[in-house]
């Protein structure tokens, strides 16, 4: 980043020192390192995964972004890209994956079916959108979203960090917003945990 | 097809008096089996017959007539046409069928998928358990009086969309506002059952050695979250040391359940889902759909249609094995630089598909009796200049970095080997099945489309290790260029459609399975339909999910760190594992 971007207005700095020294806010250099060294889980899910995989390709390629670095594992990685349609199969794992994601942690859902469901809503398998469980911080409409909307995506997960002043920051508080998200259960259909007593309810009916 | 078909009814009902009954139902064809009599069949058709390959098992739910039907196809390596058999039973629980994994060994997936969606228990199964959805799970998804969740009408257009419905959201009409359906008085705290438990006890068999020592052998799992297991794939193996005494593949965690949606739609609403089955491959998808259909529809698409598809789909036979070539050295150690290589060719045909179809991956391209639209202008152009001066010369320099390499020839020689009897045995498909010695290729064995008007070879190998598995795919590029160069000089003018443009068409009753070249192997769709404006019944013979049958085999014997090699030079695309 340049340093006048950098520089925070309210300050003067004696012209001679402007190619060195740039006054600004703790909030805005923690962000900008933040956002300009984002890792993304490497996880891909269906068809979406190979556009993340061409995203992360020469031709357009995401290291420009500073997230070229994909972690197979999730306790290194920053960012979830729920890249593809989530099945009542596989929303365990996801979840028990972004539970052992570190904070501060943030969730792109890329393409319809991780969106809502998709094209295979209906479908009896089908989780009509991977926010029923946890939290999504963009979405992308497409199906697939082309790279270039993958990394418009992204661009706006950076402005997301870009806008979080570390004082309110979420990771920092406590309270239940920390909890983590109960992992859901596969029984004669997916169970939610945070649902039993509607189950319960819906018995009665 | 018409010329063979009165032939094989004078032969084997000639063979098998009494066992055998030709199946007369307008538009369908083939032979009904007695139950009992299946066993002594199937061995016979292969054993004397030399059907020796059996590419596809299906259960059809015919509720009206009240019967459930199981649908063979088998055929010869050798070529030409195959033999369609039917097994039918009173659609009455337990719904009991012999298994022919004991005869076919490459049936043990595809009648697990039959038990899981259907609930036809085949016995002396080896190991039935339910293959695409967790055990445990309430009721047999496929059959005709299973509802989902979200359930509104059998088959679309749904009222509530069409032609004036309001649109209301799904969630709204279910009772837990979302996806999900409980068998009546389910208690949710009552819920004490492991649905991995039987996966662990399958493998836990194979646990103790022959001393009857429980020793140290341990199951150890791989993904479905790993890196190299090209999706949502799962593998738990049994290791001696690092040896793999036993291993079963897991899916079912991208299972999406393109036949149930399949049976809901009209014909033409399911191109673009075939799309996403195997997404590297959008355009022979459609290939395999478009010729069930037509052959029903009788439909003959256009001399240019013809031409145009093929060429299409030779082009995502090379975008998908450069795709391969990247992800198998990926998974054997080079890490993302070959994948830059072939990717950077891969954008190229991309951009063509792109131009024609209007989308990169999921084309939605063919239609019945033709295709969808012709190419604009400039395009031939970059094709020929692609595949003409670019891609050949391309091919040959990723092929000079690749195969000469120390670590891949050592990685790769001699590893993983499938051997031909095994291959044919295990019903393995395209290059897995011509790298181990068999030059077996739909495109030569029972040629579609045009295909007979072009010269190429059968690529084939004879090691069926993972290094002549790599060597195969490269063969294969060069072959389809070879096509490719030849469909564009032929390529005629004329219209890219035989029929109008239309919302809906009309499909006769019948039944038709239209199989296709794909490039993980024979791609098949058995499509039935009963007249009415949604088939009966939609299945897709998936390469990949039948190819992962030889998974095991392959694998038994050899270093755990094999295991990602082999899975890579199989190459698999968990869209179509799981559909």
């Amino acid at each position: 980043m340049e340093s006048n971007e950098l520089n925070s207005p309210n300050y003067e700095i004696p012209p001679e020192l402007q190619a060195q020294v740039a006054i600004t806010s703790l909030d805005k250099i923690y962000n900008w390192g933040r956002s300009a060294s984002v890792w993304p889980l490497m996880f891909g899910l269906a068809c979406c995964a190979i556009e993340m995989i061409c995203a992360a390709a020469s031709r357009y390629d995401i290291a420009r972004f500073g997230m070229e670095i994909m972690r197979p594992s999730p306790r290194q990685s920053d960012l979830m890209i729920v890249s593809g349609t989530v099945t009542k199969k596989m929303i365990p794992i996801i979840v028990r994956l972004y539970n052992q994601m570190p904070e501060p942690k943030y969730v792109l859902a890329m393409g319809a079916c991780a969106s809502g469901g998709g094209p295979f809503k209906e479908g009896y398998n089908v989780v009509s959108g991977v926010d029923k469980f946890i939290p999504v911080d963009v979405y992308i409409p497409g199906c697939p979203p082309t790279p270039q909307a993958l990394l418009n995506g992204l661009m706006k997960i950076q402005e997301k960090i870009k806008s979080e002043p570390i004082k309110t920051a979420r990771w920092y508080q406590k309270g239940p917003d920390m909890a983590e998200i109960p992992v859901p259960m596969l029984g004669p259909d997916l169970i939610d945990p945070r649902k039993i007593t509607l189950i319960h309810n819906g018995e009665k009916n | 097809m018409e010329t063979t078909a009165p032939v094989q009814i004078l032969d084997l009902s000639a063979r098998f008096p009494g066992v055998i009954n030709p199946d007369t139902r307008a538009g369908y064809s083939g032979w009904i089996v007695n139950s009992t009599d299946l066993l002594p069949f199937a061995t016979a058709l292969r054993n004397e017959l030399d059907y020796d390959y059996l590419s596809s098992v299906t259960a059809v739910d015919y509720l009206p007539e009240g019967k459930m039907e199981v649908v063979y196809h088998v055929y010869k390596t050798a070529g030409g046409a195959g033999v369609v058999f039917k097994i039918q039973v009173p659609r009455v629980d337990p719904i009991e069928i012999p298994s022919l994994v004991s005869i076919y060994p490459g049936a043990e997936f595809q009648e697990r998928e039959a038990w899981d969606l259907f609930g036809i228990k085949f016995t002396n199964h080896p190991d039935l358990r339910r293959i695409l959805m967790w055990e445990g799970f309430a009721g047999h998804p496929m059959r005709k009086d299973w509802h989902e969740p979200y359930f509104e009408e059998d088959a679309k257009p749904l009222k509530s969309r069409w032609p004036d419905g309001k649109m209301i959201m799904a969630e709204s009409k279910n009772l837990y506002g979302d996806n999900i359906a409980y068998p009546d008085g389910f208690n949710p705290e009552s819920q004490t059952f492991d649905p991995e438990k039987a996966l662990y006890e399958a493998l836990r068999r194979y646990q103790k050695d022959e001393t009857g020592l429980d020793t140290d052998h341990i199951i150890v799992n791989m993904g479905p979250q790993h890196p190299s297991t090209h999706g949502v794939f799962r593998v738990a193996v049994v290791l001696d040391g690092e040896k793999i005494i036993n291993m079963k593949p897991v899916m079912g965690y991208l299972h999406r359940n393109h036949e149930k949606i399949g049976e809901r739609n009209t014909y033409i609403m399911n191109m673009p889902y075939t799309d996403r089955l195997d997404y590297l491959a959008p355009m022979s998808n459609n290939f395999g759909y478009a010729l069930a259909v037509e052959k029903l529809m009788n439909v003959k698409p256009t001399e240019r249609a013809e031409y145009i598809r093929v060429i299409m789909a030779e082009m995502t036979r090379i975008s998908n094995h450069l795709f391969l070539i990247g992800t198998l050295l990926n998974d054997l150690g080079a890490y993302f630089t070959p994948m830059l290589y072939a990717l950077e060719e891969r954008e190229l045909i991309l951009d063509i598909f792109e131009a024609v179809a209007g989308s990169r991956m999921m084309c939605n391209y063919f239609r019945f009796g033709g295709v969808a639209r012709d190419f604009p202008e400039g395009t031939l152009q970059k094709i020929k200049d692609l595949f003409f001066e670019r891609l050949p010369r391309k091919i040959e320099e990723i092929d000079r970095f690749l195969s000469e390499n120390e670590i891949i020839r050592s990685r790769g020689i001699g590893q993983g080997v499938l051997t031909a009897e095994d291959a044919i045995k295990y019903s393995a498909a395209g290059p897995l099945l011509r790298a181990s010695g068999i030059p077996y290729d739909v495109r030569r064995a029972e040629p579609y489309s045009i295909y007979d008007r072009f010269e190429f070879d059968v690529v084939v190998r004879t090691n069926g290790d993972i290094y002549d598995r790599l060597m195969v795919r490269f063969d294969e590029i060069r072959q389809s260029i070879r096509i490719i160069q030849q469909a564009v000089k032929q390529l005629p003018e004329g219209p890219v459609m035989a029929l109008k443009p239309m919302y809906q068409v009309r499909v006769p009753p019948g039944e038709a399975y239209g199989r296709v070249e794909g490039p993980k192997g024979e791609l098949g769709f058995y499509v039935i339909s009963n007249g009415k404006p949604s088939p009966w019944r939609y299945h897709v013979r998936a390469p990949s999910f039948i190819n992962l049958t030889a998974f095991g085999p392959m694998c038994v014997g050899q270093k755990v760190a094999d295991v990602v090699a082999v899975l890579g030079s199989i190459d698999i695309v968990l869209g179509e594992v799981d559909r």
